[in-house]
């Protein structure tokens, strides 16, 4: 059965001669799409220009997935209402073959890659290059993996295997994986929300090269600064509904402007004002040194001495492997490393902190910047999420666990950290990133500690929850906690802290006074090079 | 903390719920397994009358309880995301040493129980040593145990089956408790236990719901949570009335009660039992949350031995004899138990009720099969084919709960 109705309406391919790019490759209109006692797009239009890079920018659960679900045939046709029509053709896509059959392909935020296989193995997974005798020709994989591989700028052997090159350069294996399938519209999800700058920005820079080759690229971003140096149009949903589409060359479209239709309200300023009251120091690291788990004799953490006093916010800037969660996680009960030397003083008084419980005892608390691996039961309530640490104050003298007790906790946590869901006895899989980022802080927080560590607390979470969690730190400090936070977002270091630290190649590498700290300052520190400081 | 804190949402959660149907939709996956459960049982009864027969009864719970003892250990082991293939090959050992003991040694019946369950214990913290130190996947850390221990049950049998048992080793898994009250022909004292455990049961649920009430939870109707004590109640009793007229109360049925509650609340009321659930649903998170998680792997392993142990006995005993081949492929059984009754295939999820519904289900089509005089290949085929449906409903269903998002 063909699976692709197409309607017989004119070719909708530009003027060759390259003139202003004529016609739109895509059109959405007028979509809806409906889940059992939810409507999750509602009349929503979208009109993509052939040869632009398109973002589309909204809170998370605004709908910007289902509609790239919707778009790319997760959601079948018939399943939703309205029209699409891809390069001039009504198109019907029943599955994800089918929009990749005509140049739609889609990568999404966790990456889907194997592992174990190679490089070019990867690139043809599911499309593989055959020879005569219908077996592999590993030849031309690779030659052809390898002239991908040159467009998109990764400079890699096509046979190493998959995992052994970092995240970014991942990024880039899909990206060519979608040129070996002659895309037409690339649609990337959060492409940089896992990667450091300098990738990120090698990134933005290939989109750019990808639309002088003529493809067109649509980019869902919480990222509004990269949406506004790459971006050539923008579409902004809240709540299941357009909002509006901006041409970004125009000066109106400004990022309060984006913000504003993002949450439908003017966010005064990104970050909430605070006033600091910083009194004795509560934990001091002293020479901290981390090795490698697998390799040895490789140093993570190089004599690393930091300190945060109570009532203070305290930043670690550090550009990806630079080993900031690693101090993070070394210090949090030797979560991490090996051979691990240096002192802790908690309080004043020396502390050996070997495992987790042993942290947890001295006050510690560490929020991981991976919630889905590291912070949460996906499997579990939200009540039993928050007080997965924390059973021990639930407990009768006999042991047992207050079952009642546990599911007020969970509320009034729900109700303090504002966390949005029915009943805290539903799984924590059906939350929003940001609302399972407050269950992660909840839990920890019920373990009443005296220094949380915060590593990225914002990642992929969108604008309106990031502004609570800004507030949540500023209360935790005036509280008198000694709040660390980890972050590869300098605005958000800035705005945020008293006091930063540099970290690079595993040491630190300066401590600057927040208000006197620029991102170019920062920036420079963070790259600060082991030669250069002998 | 002050009561003043009850939080709203949830009373006006619980008040916008009413209907009976929808409440019966929303647990249709606890509902589900209990409702396939009845019409089994309904079906055999319908097509053979003696299924129901006091005899028949009896029977089944003497045959079937070993498989609901593994079944408790092997939901705390699979819900922690791991496997434990040797259980048959456990109760053909520490059945061999309980019978070398009594048959061949000569000591009192404790003695072999003793012996029997120290070996069940050695065995788990071995196994457990492997998974849980060295890290090696229970599968095959357990798979070699399969082959290891049904080897030196074995050599410790010398390739015999060793018996009898006789006197009060026998009566762990054919006595029974009858004649203590007295009565024509009807067991008083088995219809006087099942109606103080009918009440308990009662009185510990409504004590539950006040509990919650108390706190402003969401609750079951009224009418449904009457309706369901009072059916357990009558079905409870129904049982009682039949079995008491036949031999009375069979002690293993007061083990394997005592194992259920006992379990039953270390799974759901422990730190230890919680924590197994986190280990199965994210073992890096439940690190990170100060989880021991080698300590709790390793005493799940070797509370499986303990209760293969208490299997082998039971099994033992009910034979009145050990044999070399003893208790071959009910590590099966007891898996499929697990998975019939709701356990995750990926960990973190299952209960111990699940668990019994399932084992019972595997019980009461084996057993009603042999009534019907089904020939011996189709009842694996049967029992194979139920597993399988029964985990296939499991991923419909949580397709149907996943829909909403």
């Amino acid at each position: 059965m063909l699976e692709t109705d197409l309607a017989p309406l004119p070719s909708g391919r530009p003027p060759a001669d390259g003139e202003v790019a004529a016609g739109p490759i895509l059109e959405m209109r007028a979509i809806t799409k409906r889940f059992p006692g939810v409507v999750a797009l509602r009349d929503v239009n979208l009109t993509v220009s052939l040869g632009e890079i398109h973002a589309i920018c909204g809170e998370n659960g605004a709908g910007k997935s289902t509609l790239m679900k919707v778009l790319s045939g997760v959601h079948p046709a018939g399943s939703y209402e309205g029209q699409i029509v891809f390069d001039g053709h009504e198109a019907r896509f029943h599955s994800i073959n089918d929009s990749e059959r005509l140049g739609i392909v889609i990568i999404h935020q966790e990456l889907a890659l194997s592992p174990f296989l190679s490089i070019a193995e990867n690139i043809f997974l599911g499309n593989e290059r055959l020879s005569q005798s219908r077996l592999i020709d590993w030849n031309r994989t690779n030659a052809e993996a390898a002239a991908l591989m040159r467009r998109v700028g990764l400079h890699e052997n096509p046979t190493t295997p998959i995992n052994q090159i970092g995240v970014g350069k991942q990024q880039l294996v899909e990206i060519a994986k979608a040129l070996s399938k002659e895309v037409k519209l690339l649609i990337l999800d959060e492409p940089t929300a896992a990667l450091n700058d300098t990738d990120s920005a090698h990134l933005l820079d290939l989109m750019r090269q990808l639309q002088a080759q003529g493809i067109t690229c649509i980019m869902i971003s919480h990222k509004l600064g990269e949406i506004m140096a790459s971006a050539d149009t923008t579409t902004v949903l809240r709540d299941g509904q357009t909002i509006e589409t901006l041409d970004m060359s125009d000066p109106q479209a400004t990022q309060e402007r984006l913000i504003r239709g993002m949450v439908g309200r003017d966010l005064e300023a990104r970050f909430p004002p605070r006033q600091a009251v910083i009194g004795r120091e509560v934990l001091r690291v002293e020479d901290w040194t981390v090795h490698h788990p697998t390799q040895p004799g490789r140093v993570i953490v190089d004599h690393a001495s930091l300190n945060v006093r109570a009532g203070e916010v305290v930043g670690i800037a550090g550009l990806m492997g630079a080993g900031r969660t690693e101090l993070a996680m070394s210090l949090f009960g030797q979560s991490y490393g090996r051979d691990i030397s240096g002192r802790v003083f908690k309080d004043g008084q020396e502390v050996e902190l070997k495992t987790v419980a042993d942290a947890i005892g001295h006050g510690l608390a560490y929020v991981s910047e991976d919630r889905k691996r590291y912070g949460l039961n996906l499997l579990a309530t939200i009540s039993d999420n928050i007080t997965a640490a924390g059973l021990g104050k639930l407990m009768s003298k006999l042991g047992w666990i207050n079952g009642n007790e546990q599911l007020k906790v969970a509320e009034e946590y729900r109700a303090k950290l504002n966390i949005r869901t029915p009943s805290v006895l539903y799984n924590v899989n059906k939350l929003s990133g940001g609302n399972q980022q407050k269950c992660v802080l909840s839990k920890w927080l019920f373990t009443g500690p005296d220094v949380l560590i915060l590593d990225e607390p914002t990642r992929g979470i969108d604008v309106g929850a990031k502004f609570e969690i800004y507030s949540l730190i500023n209360q935790l400090a005036a509280e008198g906690k000694a709040v660390i936070v980890i972050s590869s977002e300098l605005p958000e270091i800035i705005g945020l802290c008293d006091r930063v630290y540099t970290l690079s190649f595993g040491r630190i590498t300066g401590q600057v006074s927040a208000d006197q700290a620029t991102q170019e300052s920062l920036m420079e520190r963070m790259t600060e090079e082991k030669e250069t400081l002998r | 903390m002050s009561q003043s804190t009850v939080p709203a949402p949830a009373v006006a959660a619980a008040s916008t719920r009413q209907g009976l149907g929808r409440y019966f939709l929303d647990n249709l996956r606890t509902n589900g397994i209990l409702l396939a459960f009845g019409v089994v049982v309904v079906v055999f009864a319908a097509i053979n009358s003696s299924f129901l027969s006091p005899a028949n009864l009896t029977n089944l719970v003497l045959q079937y309880s070993y498989v609901l003892i593994l079944a408790i250990g092997m939901l705390m082991v699979i819900v922690l995301a791991q496997i434990d293939l040797s259980v048959g090959s456990v109760i053909a050992l520490t059945g061999a040493v309980a019978a070398v003991l009594v048959a061949r040694q000569g000591f009192p019946w404790w003695v072999a129980v003793l012996g029997a369950l120290l070996v069940g214990l050695l065995v788990g913290a071995w196994q457990g040593f492997w998974v849980a130190v060295v890290g090696i996947p229970g599968f095959i850390v357990s798979l070699g145990g399969m082959l290891i221990f049904r080897g030196l049950a074995q050599l410790t049998l010398n390739y015999i089956s060793l018996g009898p048992f006789g006197g009060t080793y026998y009566k762990i898994a054919n006595g029974f408790l009858n004649g203590l009250l007295g009565g024509h022909g009807r067991d008083v004292f088995t219809l006087v236990v099942f109606g103080l455990a009918a009440v308990g049961f009662a009185f510990a649920q409504w004590r539950s719901r006040q509990g919650q009430l108390k706190y402003g939870q969401e609750v079951a109707p009224l009418p449904v949570f009457i309706g369901q004590i009072v059916l357990v109640a009558v079905l409870a009793m129904a049982f009682a009335w039949q079995i008491s007229t036949y031999r009375g109360l069979p002690v293993i049925l007061i083990l394997l009660a005592v194992l259920i509650m006992v379990y039953g609340l270390v799974m759901s009321k422990t730190a230890f039992g919680r924590h197994i659930y986190a280990i199965g649903g994210n073992v890096a998170a439940a690190r990170l949350s100060g989880v021991k998680v080698k300590w709790v792997t390793f005493w799940c392993f070797v509370n499986m031995g303990f209760l293969s142990a208490v299997a082998g006995v039971v099994y033992s005993s009910r034979m009145n004899a050990a044999q070399p081949a003893a208790g071959n492929g009910f590590e099966l059984d007891a898996i499929a138990a697990c998975f019939i009754g709701g356990a995750s295939t990926t960990g973190g999820i299952g209960r111990i009720g699940g668990a019994m519904v399932g084992g019972l289900i595997m019980a009461v089509m084996s057993n009603g099969m042999q009534l019907m005089g089904v020939s011996q290949g189709i009842q694996p085929v049967v029992k194979g084919g139920i597993l399988l449906l029964a985990v296939a409903f499991d991923l419909f269903n949580k397709r149907r709960a996943a829909g909403g998002q």
